[in-house]
């Protein structure tokens, strides 16, 4: 323990090989699943063929990325309870997304989130306002998620960057496009196993030298570190940045659109709910691991080495894994997070597709006008570019500090994308006009704010002094986006559109008529 | 399925429809007010008297790990909650109205 030396950054032959094992066993689910991806139906949503609870796995799946086991590990690592917290903003989204969100968003919607807003307004202005916000959320995320994965690669197999984000690019883009959903699934399935079955054995191993004691754990950190580790320390210390940012984690959830084009592979509203409370098990149970792969970290590895490693402490769960179980077991917890970005890129790209191809494409441009096959074609070419946006956001974002681009995403997911859903389906005066002027307010003002904020402005621009007080913009973009909403649905009322919400009604709490 | 507008509107206005809708409204609202309620309770109580959650209750173990674990598991537990309800009361009720409808 007091000596340990880390082989991190040498080819590691264990982890390269069970890397490839998982590439290989995913693009032979891929083969399979490409036989049953000719429809868009099959193409966008599985065919609607997925159970509640694989969904739940897979929304599990999707949900941990690198950035929450690595992330979240280090935190707890370098600084105790404070990562405790923040992963629990991570999981209150969950709940909600079951009580106001899957349910009318299943029976509403066919293949994105879109379909849901544009229901009952007029189609294409909505489509477009929409697909910006999507597009931004997505764009923002992959842009962490590829950066991530190529640095992280690199430490993990002495990859050079460039190389990990090709590959990274290229295994993703043959599941979305000859997979589809189907294949993006199955590869969240097994990442989500993998992922569990990982970090459980690690907080074994841990435990294992406690006689299963946790408390035994807690004490050693305690005597290390001192009682703050199990305290709360600086991580709340304004409460409008804190409430800020549990705005932004809580509601963002529910309005990332790679999270709520999973609930159109389930047949029907009540596996829709089933696999929301399969997934919170699951990701709940998930931060308690890390949580005490943190505290293993903290004791095992010691604080100046994980420092030592990577200043943010992201390499505390490998660390410990190596401390632990050696370079094999280092090995698969390595290969699994790989498979982990791999897995939640995938899942980005393919809802970065569908709005290209079924909002912008289809609902735009042709009408609404096309045949299966023209769709399906038009789908797989948006995979392609979104696969090689991807590769060129990890080129161009290289060595940068895209930390913010998380809380980014989200916060745009919070207020141009949760607003609009929830009005639409709650609100009956709701208009067309309404819905573009709160996705532009929300998506506009989190991008503004977030740039003018101690994040971006003193941060990654180094002036002296923040322009905007909050390091996360949600409180004020999610409320004005509300507001603005609100406002200018009022002050034009569309007759058509409230019509139609009573029809509706049948099928949002009926599902009579949904697809 | 051939609904025609009539249809729609009676089974809109049936009391039945009215009571499910309130209920599902009821429900949700409900426990959403619950988990916000919690989480910002949590956070805000971290903001503002965050010695409260360093009191010891063990030697080492402070207060603030159990609520903290136990949020994890309560926000677990509220999806289970409104889980048993949809698939006991709400479901029940849906399927009720959906054959009643469809048999027309």
């Amino acid at each position: 323990m007091e000596h340990f030396e880390t082989t991190l950054g040498q080819a590691n032959i264990a982890s390269i090989i069970i890397f490839f094992v998982f590439v290989a066993v995913t693009l032979g689910i891929t083969y399979w699943a490409a036989k049953r991806t000719k429809t868009t139906k099959e193409f966008y949503a599985a065919d609607r063929s997925i159970s509640g609870f694989q969904n739940g796995l897979a929304l599990s799946g999707d949900y941990m990325s690198a950035a929450s086991f690595l992330g979240i590990a280090g935190m707890v690592a370098l600084k105790g309870y404070d990562g405790l917290i923040y992963s629990i903003g991570f999981l209150v989204g969950w709940p909600l997304v079951m009580f106001l969100i899957a349910e009318p968003l299943r029976n509403l919607g066919k293949f994105t989130f879109a379909d849901v807003v544009a229901f009952r307004l007029r189609q294409k202005p909505v489509r477009v306002a929409s697909s910006v916000g999507s597009l931004m959320t997505i764009v923002f995320y992959l842009i962490a998620q590829m950066v991530g994965a190529g640095a992280l690669i690199q430490i993990l197999f002495g990859l050079p960057y460039e190389t990990a984000v090709i590959i990274v690019g290229c295994v993703m883009i043959a599941y979305v496009l000859f997979g589809g959903m189907l294949a993006t699934t199955w590869v969240q399935i097994i990442k989500a196993v993998l992922l569990l079955t990982g970090a459980t054995v690690l907080v074994i191993l841990t435990l294992a030298h406690f006689d299963f004691s946790p408390t035994a754990l807690f004490h050693q950190a305690v005597d290390r570190y001192g009682d703050a580790v199990l305290s709360p320390g600086g991580f709340v210390t304004n409460p409008w940045d804190a409430i800020s940012l549990g705005i932004a984690l809580i509601l963002g959830t529910a309005g990332l659109p790679h999270i709520l084009m999973r609930f159109f592979t389930v047949p029907d509203a009540k596996q829709a709910r089933k696999s929301v409370f399969v997934a919170t098990g699951f990701i709940g149970y998930f931060y308690i691991l890390t949580f005490i792969i943190g505290f293993g970290a903290m004791v095992f590895v010691g604080q100046d080495i994980i420092i030592g490693v990577d200043k943010g402490g992201n390499m505390a769960a490998l660390l410990l894994s190596e401390a632990i179980g050696g370079r094999f077991f280092l090995g698969f917890i390595a290969a699994v997070a790989f498979a982990t970005i791999l897995a939640v890129v995938a899942g980005l790209t393919l809802s970065g597709a569908s709005t290209l191809s079924h909002d912008l494409y289809v609902s735009v441009f042709k009408d609404g006008k096309t045949d299966e096959a023209g769709e399906v074609r038009v789908a797989k070419i948006a995979t392609l570019c979104i696969g090689l946006l991807a590769i060129l956001l990890g080129f161009a974002f290289k060595g940068q500090n895209v930390a913010f681009t998380v809380g980014l995403a989200f916060a745009i997911a919070a207020s141009a994308n949760f607003p609009s859903l929830l009005l639409s389906i709650v609100w009956k005066r709701y208009t067309t006009a309404g819905a573009v002027a709160s996705i532009v307010t929300g998506a506009g003002l989190a991008v503004l704010l977030i740039v003018l904020s101690p994040t971006v402005w003193v941060d990654i621009l180094k002036n002296e002094a923040a322009i905007f007080p909050l390091k996360n913009p949600a409180l004020f973009s999610m409320a004005a986006a509300f507001l603005v909403g609100v406002v200018v649905s009022l002050m034009k009322p569309e007759p058509a559109a409230q019509a139609k919400f009573e029809d509706e009604k049948l099928r949002t709490y009926l599902g009579i008529g949904a697809e | 399925m051939s609904l025609n507008h009539r249809d729609v509107q009676e089974i809109l206005a049936s009391e039945e429809f009215k009571s499910l809708v309130r209920s599902r409204v009821s429900v949700s609202l409900t426990l959403t007010v619950i988990m916000l309620a919690v989480y910002f309770g949590f956070i805000l109580t971290i903001a503002f008297h965050r010695e409260l959650l360093a009191v010891k209750i063990g030697e080492v173990i402070t207060v603030g790990l159990p609520i903290g674990i136990g949020i994890i598991v309560f926000a677990w537990l509220l999806t289970g909650v409104y889980t048993r309800w949809a698939n006991q009361s709400y479901d029940k009720r849906v399927r009720k109205l959906r054959n009643e409808i469809l048999n027309r």
